[in-house]
């Protein structure tokens, strides 16, 4: 009862926030200089059209007026014509969005998997050789940024041992599924293809891995840190000292408590790997959204721009909400909290 | 410290009133002494050592950078086809570039873009962003609060990568817009840290005393409060310098940054990869080079961190 009331109040809160982000939004494409018609037609449009475009575009209202029109199509899913692909901006997002969602869930597994493992193995091996490996993999990992991974990986694994595929999500010889949810890897499972779905997986690893490698040591840190705070805790030694089977003591008593920190982490870290996705999707030529995106930042296409922030906004807003329930979950204190505020 | 013990137990002895003078000496000695005590533990660990040398190092190269760099015109409009893609080692020590420019020197003139957009970041991030969580925090549950911590929670819906990218790319891409549009998203991150400390330390007994003796809100905030929220802020601070360093490399991959022919480390990785795997050394050493700043800082950062924390409180 108290944990509903507790998300209503936080998905609400959520919507107030994402009206605040489009108020911003609408803010930056409307500092840049020039005038958006003129941009949209080209140089050589006459006059009249423009100024027919302007009138369309409702941009010789007042700035208010103009954010309410704006924000009326944007919610009716409609952010008008891209300049680049000269296609609605919607329709663009739809079909680049689940090669980047695809991407960011297999780095969210990879870092969650990669980095709790690794800051378990490091504090149960403390002050060993495996505790040391382990922080010097996650200091790497801090300190190098993912698109030099990604640059690594691609001369790397792609040019010195011809390893793994470093363009696009399918070889050129494999021929593309019939696209129904837009993530390759179960497209390819849907239309009865093991050999695309293998394909698939093998131009997924290395951008994958280029993304995920920063939150995995982010959060092999941090796991390390919050077990072995915790391992110095009374009521571990109480449990040991009653005879509890180690294991117990290990997996429930110490686990549990030790992942909220990380939990909170890679949610903040899954939401940002979006981000980092604008440059990795670039080294890899990877379809996505971020790729999407970057190009349209450098075409200053605006329609784009703008949709393409919503978007990743509401993901952003989406995974902390998933987050905070995880959390909550975990962390008995926050459902009382959250129970007793409500 | 030997002066401090003993004029302190006269006074409790004897009950005499220390005059303004006396007071400031012992309040001069005693800043003397933490600064001695935090400094040995800082150096205890070589690591942070390690760290302080690697960004003082890098910090004189930048800005000795035209006395110390083999080829200084190389770093501006120059073209020399005759010796370009020269491999690393020999006449140029980390080879040549596309267009036959040593890239040692262009990765030292790189390092001031980088270096410039980390100080100056943070130089125009930290004030407004610490003002707003004090204000915010002291205020706590007043209109004032609301209003800013609700726009910094909006800033803080999108990561600042994007809103940067987006803010850069409407704007005239140069090395100023970059900075701007990253200050533009790196503000709320304080805010939010100093709200943090503020709202435990308005309860506080000193600033409880402060209000009953009819301190103003300007002593209360910059005197009483403020003082308590310097060491985290630095240790933000410390940390944060790396992060603006990869977050300007990152523009300048993506040309939205510094624009040629001015050297950048992020444009130099970006050219590079073009030629890609025959000519690895011009991709391969201003990577390098990131990775050594951003590791100096961090290290640096962590000796902060671990100075400030073990600080008793």
């Amino acid at each position: 009862m108290s944990m509903a009331r507790f998300l209503i109040r936080r998905i609400v809160y959520s919507i107030f926030v994402l009206l605040g982000l489009s108020i911003v939004i609408f803010a930056i494409a409307r500092i840049m200089p020039g005038d958006p018609a003129r941009m949209a037609l080209g140089a050589r449009a006459p006059q009249w059209v423009v100024d027919r475009l302007r009138e369309q575009m409702h941009l010789n209202s007042p700035l208010p007026a103009q954010y309410l029109y704006w924000l009326r199509d944007a919610l009716q899913g409609d952010f008008g014509l891209s300049l680049v692909t000269q296609r609605p901006v919607t329709r663009d997002i739809l079909e680049f969005f689940p090669a980047t969602l695809e991407l960011v869930l297999i780095a969210g597994i990879l870092s969650a998997v990669g980095g709790i493992g690794l800051g378990v193995l490091s504090a149960r091996h403390k002050d060993t050789w495996v505790d040391n490996v382990v922080r010097v993999f996650s200091y790497t990992g801090v300190v190098i940024p993912s698109f030099l991974f990604a640059i690594f990986f691609v001369l790397l694994f792609g040019w010195t041992l011809h390893l793994l595929p470093i363009l696009g999500r399918l070889s050129e010889s494999t021929q593309t599924p019939p696209l129904r949810t837009g993530l390759m890897t179960i497209d390819t499972l849907l239309a009865g293809r093991p050999d695309a779905f293998v394909d698939s997986m093998r131009h997924l690893i290395l951008p994958a891995l280029a993304l995920a490698l920063g939150s995995m040591a982010q959060e092999a840190r941090i796991t390390r840190s919050s077990m072995s705070d915790n391992l110095g805790k009374d009521y571990i030694a109480s449990a040991r000292g009653l005879g509890v089977p180690e294991r117990i003591v290990m997996g429930r008593f110490l686990l549990k408590p030790s992942l909220i920190p990380t939990v909170s982490i890679l949610g903040l870290d899954i939401a940002s790997t979006f981000s980092i996705a604008f440059l990795v999707e670039l080294i890899f030529n990877w379809p996505g959204i971020a790729r999407y995106g970057m190009g349209a930042m450098l075409h200053k296409d605006l329609n784009a721009i703008s949709a393409v922030i919503l978007v990743l906004g509401a993901v952003f807003i989406v995974v902390n909400i998933i987050v905070d329930i995880v959390v909550a979950k975990l962390d008995p204190r926050i459902r009382l909290q959250a129970g007793r505020s409500a | 410290m030997v002066d401090m013990v003993e004029s302190t137990n006269l006074t409790q002895e004897l009950g005499v009133a220390l005059t303004p003078q006396q007071i400031e000496r012992l309040e001069h000695d005693s800043r003397r002494e933490n600064w001695g005590r935090n400094w040995y533990k800082f150096s205890r660990n070589p690591m942070s050592v390690l760290g302080l040398v690697i960004v003082l190092t890098v910090v004189a190269l930048a800005i000795l950078a035209p006395y110390v760099t083999p080829y200084p015109r190389h770093a501006g409009p120059f073209v020399d086809f005759a010796h370009a893609k020269v491999p690393p080692f020999g006449k140029y020590v980390f080879g040549t570039d596309q267009i036959g420019r040593d890239i040692f020197t262009r990765i030292i003139f790189g390092l001031r873009s980088s270096l410039l957009m980390g100080v100056l970041v943070l130089a125009l991030v930290v004030p407004p962003g610490v003002l707003a969580g004090l204000m915010a925090g002291y205020f706590q549950g007043s209109w004032i609060d609301t209003a800013i911590m609700r726009i910094t929670d909006i800033f803080l819906a999108v990561p600042p990568l994007i809103l940067a990218l987006a803010v850069a790319s409407v704007l005239e891409p140069n090395l100023w817009n970059g900075m701007l549009a990253v200050s533009l998203m790196w503000w709320p991150w304080y805010t939010r840290l100093v709200y943090g400390l503020a709202t435990q330390l308005r309860n506080e007994y000193f600033v409880r005393a402060a209000e009953v003796n009819g301190a103003s809100t300007w002593h209360i905030l910059f005197r009483e409060i403020f003082p308590n929220t310097v060491s985290p802020v630095l240790t933000k601070m410390s940390l944060d310098i790396a992060w603006v360093i990869i977050i300007g490399s990152m523009l300048s991959f993506v040309g939205l940054g510094v624009q040629p022919p001015e050297p950048s480390l992020g444009t130099m990785v970006a050219d590079g990869a073009r030629y890609l795997p025959d000519q690895w050394w011009i991709v391969i050493f201003p990577a390098l080079a990131i990775v050594v700043v951003v590791l100096g800082f961090n290290l640096l950062g962590d000796g902060v961190r671990d100075m400030f924390a073990s600080e008793g409180g």
